[in-house]
């Protein structure tokens, strides 16, 4: 019987831990091609978050570390100038890289480090019950914004591509979906660039990858990839925020 | 005979370090240690190594944390209220037993404290100042010359035991100069084969953590943990005495502190008084044995410290409160005087305070 | 067996510290035990500066001064600061462009030297710390003036060779100044 479809190598056999319809599995996976395309996986090392990805450090067959909550980018930062011709990667959720870690984000990122940083935006806090995250929209109800997110109480959410775009620093700055099938390729494919950039030293590149927190929405599966579509994606536009070596040749023409 | 030259403390840390095969330094600027981060800027680029002053002390100790993990000699420095800062990632570099090496050239504090010499961290290095229960070698130089040599001694050790060292150096010894030599430096090497280096598909995955869910495998992990400790304080004791031999009084002090009261001793054996010195250079694994059989032939022990007194609860726990414990002290950045010590030492001999 | 504890006091931007390490140096190429120490911090930026320095026979201990036998100050804060801080038989250098008053202690040897009038004289107007140093060279035979050149050149910048000579003048008029 002819094989046609597999499990990239770049992933191990371990079970994912992730609440049914969630997904980090589908991301992970994007990521884990990647590798496998570039033939990166014995010089890679994958720096894993403090949030549902926690444990990304079994799921990927590369040298991982687990870092403190929101210093991925410093940690990555550090194994970076240690070992410039090793490929580094951070998996990192809203909480992790837009609040507690958003120095560490802004700061690699000013310094165009040469990693490569994969954000999950869900719009909430998962492993520790759904609170409110720095991404969560203006009204959502979270266990810590009951009556929804009230703007004039705590805040506007971050749209970090946004912020990132303003700085000289970055090489690479898109943002992509995995709501459904067209949105999953694209967001493959710029997965891929963020990859190619670092093994090309061309320097930081991330993704912010809006993704659906079904259970702690309070949803199905289906309902949350519609939400998706209907309430996260008017407030954080797909697109390509930056990119440097584009925008470089363009302006050469 | 190496050339001897004059140096500043901080600098005979950071030239010490490189001499140690340190090739990256991660830190943030905060006074009196900043001498050190000055150096590894101007000297890591010439050398082919790292200097990158980090957006916090947050983000230099995690980088410390990434570099360690990969397997490199990396060390990072800071002042008291730094140091704070970098509890977090301290405690998570024990809880993946990797190697760092930490510089806390103390001021004084609480809060923001000052800039004047200090030696109030001694809880928060000794003790914890991260979460969880761990340890770090802790090494107290009192001269120049041990700034550099405990600097290449707790590379070694951290390397040995793959875990954490720290130099609690003050601002005074940081900012003094005195003649050094490099000519001692001996630097040990340790296989490090958890390191992340990438498995060029040769081997299974590293996996460098200190998240362990199932609470029957972290309680194993902090035993094995604290087993390597045991055999760091069976083996790594440090300490100087001085005119201990036939001493009535013990008077027990590190790092500055331990100059300062040198003076004493001798001023008060001048007097005809029987004073000795004991100077632990490890704060942790403290000396324990040496205090607990000085207790057996001294009437009374006096504790110099630049703190309210910190270092005087683990004399008494070595000694077992044995003999009389009394504190000789200046706070805030203040130092004791020569003078200060030796009344302390004249009222030890009355017995009283 | 003997020790000498020095305290240099005055106004940062004097080359209060820099004066020290001349003494420093000067120990260390004459294998003494050495100890600067500097004060450190805000106070040196537009405030008051000093700097201690031991030379010793034997392994310095505290390198602290509380008692110094020599005393060099460049402002009047730092005489009336430190004035009866020094041992009984100790000496005392003044600059007396910057300090009119006289040290009133009759147990110590004072020394009044126009420093900065001298050096704005000879053309070297930052180098009055050094000719302070020559003065304090002169009357500390231990010390010796031998060597000075080579100290000198231990310190300043290999881009700057031009500053041994100016230093060396200074610390020449300072020895020959009569008083």
């Amino acid at each position: 019987m002819a094989i046609v479809f597999e499990k990239p190598k770049a992933l191990t056999d371990a079970v994912l831990h992730y609440c049914p319809g969630c997904p980090h599995g589908i991301i992970h996976r994007l990521v884990a091609e990647a590798i496998d395309t570039l033939g990166i996986e014995g010089r890679a090392i994958g720096v894993a978050p403090v949030g549902c990805a926690v444990m990304a450090y079994d799921y990927f067959t590369c040298d991982m570390i687990e870092a403190a909550h929101g210093r991925a980018p410093a940690t990555a930062t550090g194994i970076k100038r240690c070992r410039p011709d090793n490929i580094v990667f951070t998996y990192q959720g809203d909480g992790d890289l837009a609040s507690i870690g958003m120095a560490e984000t802004v700061h690699a990122a000013a310094r165009n480090e040469n990693i490569t940083v994969i954000f999950v935006n869900n719009a909430i806090y998962g492993m520790t019950g759904g609170q409110m995250a720095p991404t969560s929209l203006p009204g959502q109800v979270t266990q810590t914004s009951p009556y929804g997110r009230d703007v004039n109480h705590c805040g506007w959410p971050i749209r970090v591509c946004e912020l990132l775009a303003t700085l000289e620093g970055p090489e690479y700055v898109a943002r992509v979906a995995v709501n459904n099938v067209k949105n999953v390729k694209s967001a493959g494919k710029a997965i891929l660039k963020a990859f190619q950039n670092q093994v090309d030293k061309k320097g930081f590149s991330l993704i912010e990858v809006v993704s659906a927190c079904p259970t702690n929405w309070g949803m199905t599966p289906q309902q949350a990839l519609k939400w998706v579509e209907s309430d996260m994606l008017p407030y954080y536009p797909l697109g390509v925020y930056k990119d440097r070596s584009a925008a470089k040749e363009a302006e050469s023409k | 005979m190496a050339e001897r030259i004059l140096m500043k403390g901080n600098e005979a840390i950071a030239e010490a370090a490189i001499q140690a095969g340190c090739r990256h330094y991660f830190g943030y600027p905060i006074t009196p240690q900043t001498e050190i981060a000055a150096y590894m800027a101007k000297k890591m680029p010439k050398i082919g190594g790292v200097f990158l002053q980090a957006e916090s002390e947050i983000a230099s100790i995690n980088m410390v944390y990434g570099a360690a993990a990969a397997g490199m000699r990396v060390m990072t420095s800071s002042s008291s209220p730094g140091i704070s800062l970098k509890g977090e990632g301290l405690s998570y570099i024990a809880g993946s037993d990797v190697p760092a090496f930490v510089v806390n050239v103390q001021r004084g504090g609480p809060g923001l404290g000052g800039i004047q010499p200090s030696q109030s961290d001694y809880f928060q290095s000794t003790k914890g100042g991260g979460h969880g229960d761990y340890r770090m070698i802790v090494l107290a130089p009192a001269s120049v010359q041990e700034m550099a040599s405990l600097t290449v001694k707790g590379f070694n050790l951290a390397d040995k035991y793959s875990m954490l060292s720290m130099i609690l150096a003050d601002g005074t010894i940081g900012q003094m100069m005195e003649p050094i030599s490099f000519e001692d430096v001996a630097v040990e090497h340790y296989p490090k084969p958890w390191a992340l280096t990438g498995t060029e598909g040769k081997r299974k995955h590293n996996i460098v953590n200190s998240l362990y869910l199932n609470p029957e495998v972290l309680e194993q992990k902090n035993f094995e943990r604290y087993e390597k400790y045991k055999a760091v304080e069976a083996s790594e004791v440090l300490y100087e005495t001085y005119m201990m031999d036939d001493a009535e009084i013990g008077v027990a002090a590190f790092g500055i502190a331990a100059r300062v009261a040198k003076n004493a001793v001798a001023a008060a054996r001048a007097e005809g008084i029987k004073a000795g010195l004991i100077r632990p250079i490890t704060l942790w694994p403290f000396p324990k044995q040496v205090l607990k059989d000085a207790a057996e032939q001294v009437k009374a022990f006096v504790s110099v410290e630049l703190n309210m007194g910190q270092m005087i609860e683990d004399i008494r726990l070595a000694t077992e409160c044995r003999r009389p414990v009394t504190l000789c002290n200046r706070a805030g950045g203040m130092i004791p005087s020569p003078e200060q010590v030796l009344q302390s030492i004249h009222a030890a001999v009355k017995g009283g305070n | 067996m003997k020790t000498t504890q020095i305290l240099i006091a005055g106004f940062g931007g004097q080359g209060i510290l820099f004066a020290g390490k001349f003494l420093a140096y000067k120990g260390l190429l004459e294998d003494l035990q050495v100890s600067w120490l500097p004060s450190y911090g805000p106070e040196m930026r537009g405030g008051t500066a000093n700097c201690s320095v031991i030379l010793s026979d034997d392994p310095v201990g505290s390198p602290i001064i509380t008692r110094p036998d020599v005393l060099i100050v460049m402002n009047l804060p730092s005489l009336q600061k430190y004035v009866d801080a020094v041992v009984p038989g100790g000496q005392i250098y003044v600059d007396s462009t910057l300090i009119d008053e006289k040290v009133r202690r009759a147990d110590v040897t004072a020394y009044y030297i126009p420093a900065t009038q001298m050096a704005k004289d000879a053309g070297v107007g930052t180098l009055a710390n050094m000719i302070m140093m020559g003065h304090v060279l002169k009357n500390n035979p231990e010390l010796s003036f031998e060597g000075t050149e080579v100290t000198v050149q231990k310190m300043v910048s290999a881009k700057k060779p031009e500053l041994v000579g100016l230093n060396m003048k200074a610390l020449e008029a300072g020895r020959d100044y009569a008083g």
